[in-house]
């Protein structure tokens, strides 16, 4: 009886260290991503997806390899009950997985969510850039 | 277990009272891999986010053994658009 309340506090406590750990891991940057392998070598073609559409938006951000870690890969899917990787966060908030991503590309939704965060996208300096003839970069 | 493309159409066809469900298995043997496209009702309103976790919520038990899943999420209208 009195084990099994203990083992049960443990686990309660061993969850809830991860929960923050995660929690502190989404808000170290502006953009972190969990993926499947490194940006450099992706090792799904969805997490490829969500690696091809920043590097468009020309964002940095951090990422996280689910692979490497097994506790993180269950972690990261309990922090935000969602089931699949890759998972994107942008200013600590879950944006969502690759299909997401993709539609929030073509729709322009992206830009936006980004320059929420502070972040001008690559592709909307090449459109302000190309309508106003002046490039404005100062990053 | 592996699961066929009739079964997941089946479960989110009642699972969202979808007008239209198509389900390609996309697997090269490799395991379970599905692409899903879905259109109801139950869209309406809502964004793309809320959208999936429906999806999810219905496959639930067998997104523990499908490792890969890709999904559209359409309302009725916005379905009728993408066939003009």
């Amino acid at each position: 009886m009195f084990r099994l309340a203990a083992k049960r506090l443990f686990i309660n406590r061993n969850f809830s260290t991860k929960f923050d750990e995660i929690s502190n891991l989404v808000k170290k940057n502006k953009v972190v991503i969990f993926m499947k392998g490194i940006p450099e070598e992706p090792r799904c073609g969805f997490s490829n997806a969500v690696v091809q559409i920043l590097r468009m938006h020309g964002v940095t951000y951090d990422a996280h390899d689910v692979l490497e870690n097994e506790e993180l890969r269950q972690g990261i899917k309990d922090f935000s009950n969602w089931p699949t990787i890759p998972q994107v966060f942008i200013n600590g908030d879950f944006v969502g997985g690759c299909d997401i991503l993709l539609e929030m590309h073509k729709n322009g939704e992206l830009i936006e969510e980004l320059k929420k965060a502070g972040i001008i996208s690559a592709l909307s300096e090449n459109e302000e850039s190309s309508q106003s003839g002046v490039n404005k970069s100062k990053e | 277990m592996p699961h066929s493309e009739e079964y997941i159409k089946d479960k989110v066809t009642k699972g969202l009272k979808a007008i239209h469900v198509e389900v390609v298995d996309q697997s090269d043997g490799c395991g379970a891999k599905f692409s899903v496209f879905v259109v109801s009702d139950l869209f309406q309103g809502k964004p793309l986010l809320v959208r999936h976790r429906l999806v999810y919520g219905v496959l639930e038990e067998e997104l523990k053994t499908i490792h890969a899943i890709s999904l559209t999420t359409l309302t009725p209208e916005q379905w009728e658009k993408t066939k003009s």
